[in-house]
């Protein structure tokens, strides 16, 4: 995974609170291998309505956006991770919003996306900037946790460990394989301390 | 070690404190733990963490803890000629489990059916386990007391590779609720009150325990469909604490332990329960006795009042982001402010899903439904073949079928859409499911999540209905 540190991109604005995962990628794209690329189905069927915020994204100045601002509840829903592939292959490497749901912030993490909390007035202003509208980029920065546009800086919040992880572009599976020992460990003293644990495939009595 | 288990010798324990630390393989300076997996279910969307595992040519580590089952594709009509596509997503699945060695109730096994019904009904779901699946909706498990959570495609191919995951322990929120349920209520309005009042994002970071006189009187059913909308809180799961329910349910099941197995596991399982003293981070009471027949109006869960309700007016709400919330919704349900919720018109019914799809929840239906026609077209589809036979065996099926609603093959069918079973752009279902977000049911559709009973009387008037109404004979 490529470690996100400090980047400078163009933000696009998407005014809404409780974008959920079926908004992110209908479920009827979700079928195709990712080697398809998942970019194309991003907000699918909210950027199909012309009134739609959504439709920011198919305009000229955001293009090149890296950086999405959403209201509360982002990503809240079902636990496909295809609503990540489509936000990382469409360019996306962080979501601004004041709350994520819990699945969808952990599915972006394992993807290099950041997951930015900022308070619900902060969104606000955010999504109102005269620069975020005008297509100026802005700089992410990781390490110290802020988001600066103009002279505007705003402070974001990040769980400890995810920033560990992006910072350095740790993967878990790498990481959990220097443990397979405690692994095998608890596994005998648990089979003995919860024997009725596991599935029991005998016939029935 | 984190400062909450810092102490955990004297302190008193909470239900998930107590699964939590029966679990932890290591736990890391930073907070995370690495959980031990008792179980891991995988359904056809699985295909992108075996294709993970593949690119790593890994093996699955714990094939007899790892269960495959057809459900977010499979066809609920004409199955024996699978469009190419669903034909596709379903083998995908068959020669993975085959590869890996995972028992699989495919297509054709009689024990097929949503995962989320079909894997407790098997005995499968055990108090005091740890449960993950590539759903949200795993949250459904927590009513026999599991700690249950749904799991994104990279953390499923970790799970197979390691049978751990890495996690940080929740916060804990009680949900204590009270009194008996009034007539024409049922879980279902437990919990969409629950969402209305705390959020979509409410339970956001918690884990929720259920408990309180109205939980302990719930049947299974009841406590899988609570547990089972969690995630629509916003909670990553939603348990409750075993007892003589659940362990009367879970005896003689297929792969539950048996004979002397059975009892001490039961055994064991008593201790599961939160110390009297355990404290909470968040606290919420209901009073279940002054709960109507609630539904959603809106396209998020937490959209919700009870039927005798108007829909919301922007116009009064002060705050901007909000009113324009309130006014997206409406429009794109096609509703006005301050419309009566009862009198709406619907285009169709949905019976189905992980959330409501059980015996119990067909037999609520049909009571509803028996002896007279719908005025408008839908479908039920049972939670599994299990749920069907045991329907058809007490004539069920008559009169859903009688009543003009077609009786299908089991699945996630017409609440997700993906096996082709939609609600058309423009129109209005009452459905049994648990989301209603936009385009959830098919592109443009228009969804209204309530209970089974409540859906029945929908179907029955051709509009959203307080199903009291019909049950206390008036306006037939």
């Amino acid at each position: 995974m490529t470690p996100l540190i400090v980047f400078e991109a163009v933000a696009c604005p998407l005014p809404l609170d409780n974008v959920d995962t079926d908004q992110l990628i209908p479920a009827r794209f979700m079928k195709r291998p990712r080697s398809d690329g998942y970019g194309q189905f991003l907000l699918h069927d909210l950027r199909q309505d012309a009134s739609s915020p959504a439709c920011a994204l198919d305009q000229d100045r955001f293009k090149s956006c890296q950086i999405l601002i959403a209201g509360r509840n982002f990503g809240c829903g079902s636990s496909r991770e295809a609503a990540v592939y489509a936000l990382a292959d469409f360019g996306f490497r962080c979501v601004i919003a004041s709350s994520f749901g819990d699945i969808f912030a952990s599915n972006a993490v394992k993807n290099g996306i950041l997951p930015a909390v900022v308070s619900p007035e902060q969104a606000e202003t955010l999504l109102a900037h005269q620069g975020v509208i005008q297509g100026e980029t802005m700089i992410i920065d990781l390490p110290d946790q802020c988001i600066r546009i103009g002279n505007h800086t705003v402070d974001f919040s990040i769980d400890p460990v995810w920033k560990t992880q992006l910072l350095n572009g740790w993967d878990d599976i790498d990481m959990t394989v220097s443990y397979a020992s405690d692994i095998a460990r608890f596994n005998q003293s648990d089979a003995v301390a919860r024997p009725w644990a596991q599935p029991d495939r005998s016939p029935a009595q | 070690m984190t400062e909450r288990a810092g102490s955990l010798s004297s302190r008193p324990k909470t239900l998930i404190d107590k699964i939590w630390d029966a679990h932890v393989v290591v736990d890391r300076e930073d907070g995370q733990s690495l959980l031990w997996v008792d179980r891991h279910l995988l359904h056809e969307g699985s295909f992108h963490a075996f294709d993970q595992l593949a690119k790593r040519q890994a093996r699955l580590h714990r094939p007899d803890l790892t269960f495959g089952i057809a459900d977010h594709y499979v066809p609920t009509r004409n199955r024996d000629s699978l469009a190419p596509e669903i034909k596709r997503m379903v083998d995908q699945l068959s020669d993975n489990c085959a590869k890996h060695d995972v028992t699989l109730f495919g297509l054709d096994d009689p024990r097929q059916g949503i995962v989320h019904v079909t894997i407790p009904a098997q005995g499968l779901t055990l108090p005091g386990t740890i449960m993950v699946c590539g759903d949200s909706h795993t949250s459904t498990h927590g009513a026999f007391g599991a700690y249950a959570f749904g799991i994104g495609a990279s953390e499923v191919a970790h799970v197979m590779m390691t049978q751990a995951i890495w996690q940080k322990r929740p916060k804990a929120m009680r949900v204590t609720v009270e009194g008996a349920l009034p007539a024409g209520t049922s879980a279902k309005d437990i919990a969409l009150h629950l969402i209305a009042t705390i959020g979509a994002d409410g339970a956001q970071g918690h884990a929720i325990e259920y408990a309180g006189s109205t939980i302990r009187a719930l049947s299974m059913e009841g406590r899988l469909t609570l547990c089972n909308l969690s995630i629509e809180a916003g909670a990553r799961l939603g348990l409750i604490a075993p007892d003589d329910t659940t362990f009367a349910f879970l005896r003689g099941k297929p792969f539950a332990p048996k004979g002397a197995a059975f009892e001490a596991a039961v055994h064991a399982w008593l201790s599961l329960r939160s110390d009297e003293k355990a404290v909470f981070d968040r606290e919420i009471t209901i009073d279940a006795t002054a709960l109507a027949p609630t539904l959603t109006w809106g396209t998020t869960p937490e959209q919700a009042l009870p039927i005798t309700a108007n829909t919301p007016d922007p116009a009064t709400v002060g705050d901007a982001a909000r009113a324009r919330t309130l006014t997206d919704a409406l429009d794109y349900m096609g509703l006005k402010p301050n419309q009566p919720l009862t009198g709406i018109a619907i285009d169709r019914v949905f019976i189905g899903s992980c959330t409501n799809s059980r015996i119990e929840d067909l037999r609520a239906a049909a009571a509803v439904l028996a002896g007279h026609r719908a005025k408008v077209p839908g479908l039920v589809s049972p939670g599994s073949s299990a749920v069907k036979q045991q329907a058809e065996a007490e004539g069920l099926d008559r009169i859903f079928t009688e009543a003009g609603l077609q009786w299908v093959e089991s699945g996630c069918s017409m609440c997700v859409g993906m096996n082709g079973d939609l609600v058309p752009a423009g129109e209005r279902c009452a459905s049994t499911t648990n989301r209603n977000f936009k385009g959830r049911q098919g592109p443009g559709s228009r969804t209204h999540l309530m209970s089974p009973a409540m859906v029945a009387a929908a179907a029955l008037t051709g509009h959203l209905t307080d199903v009291r109404t019909l049950t206390q004979g008036a306006h037939r």
